[in-house]
This record gives structure tokens, C-alpha cells and sequence, in this order.
């Protein structure tokens, strides 16, 4: 008897696992992730002719409330169309009763990949900027996404940036127009999914409130802070609180202990890093008011401008204007040492 | 502000400079200093105009920059063809500042100035 190589172990293991799609026009094809509640496979829609990523409770719902929060997950994200917001297709309920739903299949790498292969800092920035984007939509829409983090924004193929796994989002159910970009007015008891006490989210990226579990205490600015982490991650590849036991890594959010950026990288720009501990704040008053707010300030550190976070002495922004105008600096030198060379020339 | 707007009053500022800066040359130019500020000013507008209507065609930052070198060099040379009243050329005082001139102007109408509106069908 032959014995199987582990992956073909694994290969056995995952069409065992692979639930029964009879009914619905969809066909495994490989299993691409696993989560606590939930997998997500690369399948075949075959009435559509395309590939999608269809996530799928685990388990089947036994009279807990996985299937109602899967479901909600679906209706969140399926009201969030923009570009930046993975798109769902469909809705269904197997015949074993699991749920499930098929998104955009993307193809392309993680954040985290694409920080560790793209080595230009502006490059990275835009991405960030997308992704504030696509976050910024989902707040004036009164979702919370609560859980940001690299692995689970995606660069797609074409460079486009698309935030992934709402499930832990909130739906803050407040009012608000179609013209409105902003949050209309800060959380009051926003709808929680997790009972109080109960910690949401991953534990190197959650902010203060978050890792307390105090249940109304998370609003828009909980997000601001997942978005310094992830932008704290851009600048120095690490997230604030690196991997450890959860519940040091908890209290270390809870007292907003992290190295700030330049200590792990003395390249990271003052202003820079200024934006990224102002997103990471420890008190939500003391962040960005909103996502606009903060990618303004990225945007502003793109353009050579002096950014909100961080007041400049004299030398900095004469550094800062130089840097700006460098080609024009270097030429006026060289041409008042060009100038300078003929009167000393005319002078022997 | 456009480009070719941009581009002739920034030459005629660099120009009129880049002339006055021909009195480090020596005493002698002192006496023709204000024909040479006129004419580094309508070399710096002709320049300008020049470079200005190429970053208004083309956005491309090293395109203009080469451009403007090439255009300020062209003209620096066809101003320091004339000799001066004891016949000596000042080929090399007159023609690098003035490609430097070009270089600035170059980069500076690609990255400011306005870009003329695309108007579509």
C-alpha cells in the first residue's frame, strides 16, 4: 500500500470537507481560507461562467446565531458598492442549512504581501489612500468595519484596493442622505454584535475601546484607529502590537503601549509618523475626526504640503520646501556657482 | 494661470536676472548692462513662450525639463553669435546660464500652470 504525501493528505482532507453544493450553481473548486466561523473557497458560478469566493459557515447552525450574523454580513456588505468594498453576488442557504454567499473573486496579493514586495513609500501611501476611500464610504453609509487590518485588504490585479471580511462590521443605523461624506454625528449605542465584555477584532490592530469590550463605546473612530494601525503597518511593515499571548496584546492596547514608528525606522518622515500616532490615539477625541480628516493629511505629505498633525519649526519647513523644489534649488546653485566660477575666472 | 502665460512671465523674470547677473562678468560690461537686461528679458520671454505651449502639449516632466534645456540653449547661442563693441564672444558666460534658465523654465511649466480643459464630444 502506497503511502499519500501530505498534500495529497490535505487534497483528501479538503474535498471531505468541502461542502455538498447539489442546488445551487456553484462547484468547488479549492478551499482558500479558513476563519472561526467560516471558509471561503474559490468556486465556480456555472450559470455565470466566472470564478467567485464563496464563504460558508463551517458548521451547520445549531440554534446559535452564526447564521443570522452571516447573513447580516452579506446584506452590509451587498449596500456598500464602491470600488474599494468586494462586491457580493448572491445569498443562498445550503441544503444541510449552512449559509453562505459568493463575493468578487480578487486575485492579487494582501496588504502585507504587497508591503513586503513594494518598496517605494509613496506607492504604499496611495493604496492607503484608497483603501481611507473606500472606509470613509462605509461610515457616511453608518457600517463600521471593525476589524481592519494587511491580511484582510487585497491589491487586486489591475492595482485596485478592495477592504475584505466585514464580518464583525456594525450597522450604526443612523440617518443620513446620499450627499452626506461624512458620519452624521458620532455613535450613540451603535448596533454591537458581541455581548459586553466580549472583545472584537484582532488583537494587534484593535483600538483602546475595542480591546476593553465596553459595549457603546466603539464608534467611527475605533476604525480611524484600525487605519493608523494599518497605516502604522505600511510605514514600518509590523503591525503596533506585534504578535504575542492575546491577553498581553489586549492590555497593550487597552494602555496604547506600541513603539512609535521612527524607532523602529528612523526613515519614516516626522510628519509621517505624526499622522500615524495621531490616528493611533489613545483617546477617540484625540484622532482624526473622520477618515477624510486623516487621508487629507496623507494626501497633503504626498503633495510637499505641510500636514495638520504636526506643527513645523523654521528648519522644517525650509527642509520640506526644499525637498519640494529640489530640481529648482539644485539648478539656482549650480547656477550661481556657475556664475560665481566666471567671476573668479574674469578675476586671475 | 496657463502654461504659456506661466512660461512668459517666469522667463522674463529669470531673463532679466540672468542679465543683470552679467555684471559679475566684469567692469566692462557695465556700460552695455541695459541692452543685455532687455535682451536676456525678450530671450527669457521667447523662451518662455516656447517651453510653455510644449508642457501645454505634452505632460511629461523630463520631456519639459529637456525641452526648456534645449530651448535655452538654442537662443543663449543665437545671443552670444553677437560679439561685443572689442569683438570678443562670451559663447561660454551666455550660453550656461542660459540653458540653466531653460531647465527651470522647463520644469516649472510642467508642474504648474494651468492645463487647458478636455473637451469632449
Amino acid at each position: 500500500m502506497t503511502n499519500l504525501s501530505d498534500d495529497q493528505m490535505r487534497r483528501l482532507r479538503d474535498l471531505v470537507d468541502a461542502p455538498d453544493l447539489s442546488g445551487t450553481r456553484y462547484r468547488i473548486e479549492r478551499r482558500i481560507a479558513v476563519g472561526g466561523m467560516a471558509t471561503v473557497y474559490l468556486a465556480y458560478d456555472e450559470a455565470l461562467n466566472r470564478n467567485v469566493a464563496l464563504k460558508i459557515l463551517t458548521l451547520p447552525d445549531s440554534g446559535t446565531d452564526l447564521a443570522p450574523r452571516m447573513l447580516r454580513e452579506a446584506k452590509i456588505v451587498a449596500q456598500l458598492e464602491h470600488p474599494g468594498i468586494v462586491p457580493i453576488h448572491d445569498v443562498g442557504t445550503l441544503t444541510d442549512g449552512r449559509v453562505y454567499y459568493t463575493m468578487k473573486f480578487v486575485q492579487g496579493q494582501t496588504l502585507e504581501q504587497q508591503v513586503a514586495s513594494h518598496a517605494n513609500l509613496n506607492d504604499r501611501l496611495r493604496i492607503f489612500l484608497r483603501i481611507c476611500d473606500a472606509v470613509a464610504f462605509a461610515h457616511s453609509r453608518g457600517v463600521l468595519h471593525r476589524d481592519l487590518k494587511p491580511s484582510n485588504i487585497m491589491v487586486g490585479a489591475f492595482g485596485e484596493s478592495l477592504v475584505m471580511d466585514w464580518g464583525v462590521a456594525a450597522n450604526m443605523r443612523e440617518k443620513w442622505t446620499s450627499d452626506s461624506s461624512e458620519p452624521r454625528s458620532s455613535s450613540k449605542n451603535p448596533e454591537p454584535i458581541t455581548q459586553d465584555g466580549a472583545v472584537v477584532g484582532t488583537p494587534g490592530y484593535l483600538s483602546p475601546e475595542q480591546a476593553s469590550g465596553v459595549k457603546g463605546t466603539i464608534d467611527y473612530r475605533s476604525d480611524i484607529y484600525g487605519l493608523g494601525a494599518v497605516l502604522y503597518f505600511v510605514l514600518t511593515g509590523r503591525p503596533p502590537i506585534p504578535d504575542q499571548a492575546v491577553a498581553v496584546a489586549i492590555d497593550r492596547a487597552i494602555r496604547g503601549d506600541f513603539a512609535p514608528p521612527r524607532s523602529l525606522s528612523n526613515g519614516i518622515p516626522r510628519r509621517l509618523e505624526a499622522i500615524c500616532l495621531k490616528a493611533l490615539a489613545l483617546r477617540p477625541e484625540d484622532r482624526y475626526a473622520s477618515v477624510n480628516a486623516l487621508s487629507k493629511d496623507v494626501g497633503l505629505y504626498l503633495d510637499g504640503e505641510p500636514v495638520s498633525a504636526r506643527v513645523e519649526g523654521p528648519w522644517e519647513k525650509v527642509a520640506r520646501w526644499i525637498n519640494k523644489y529640489q530640481f529648482i534649488v539644485i539648478i539656482a546653485l549650480v547656477y550661481i556657482i556657475v556664475r560665481f566660477f566666471f567671476l573668479l575666472w574674469r578675476g586671475l | 494661470m496657463s502654461k504659456p502665460l506661466l512660461g512668459v512671465i517666469l522667463g522674463a523674470v529669470l531673463g532679466a536676472i540672468d542679465g543683470l547677473t552679467a555684471l559679475f562678468a566684469g567692469p566692462e560690461v557695465a556700460p552695455m548692462i541695459v541692452s543685455i537686461v532687455i535682451y536676456s528679458t525678450i530671450k527669457g520671454i521667447i523662451a518662455g513662450v516656447i517651453i510653455g505651449f510644449v508642457a501645454r502639449k505634452y505632460h511629461s516632466l523630463p520631456l519639459g525639463i529637456i525641452v526648456g534645456g534645449i530651448v535655452g540653449l538654442a537662443l543663449a547661442y543665437l545671443v552670444a553669435m553677437f560679439p561685443d563693441e572689442s569683438g570678443k564672444h562670451y559663447y561660454v558666460e551666455i550660453m550656461i546660464p542660459g540653458t540653466l534658465v531653460g531647465l527651470i523654465l522647463g520644469y516649472a511649466t510642467q508642474k504648474f500652470g494651468r492645463h487647458p480643459s478636455r473637451q469632449t464630444a
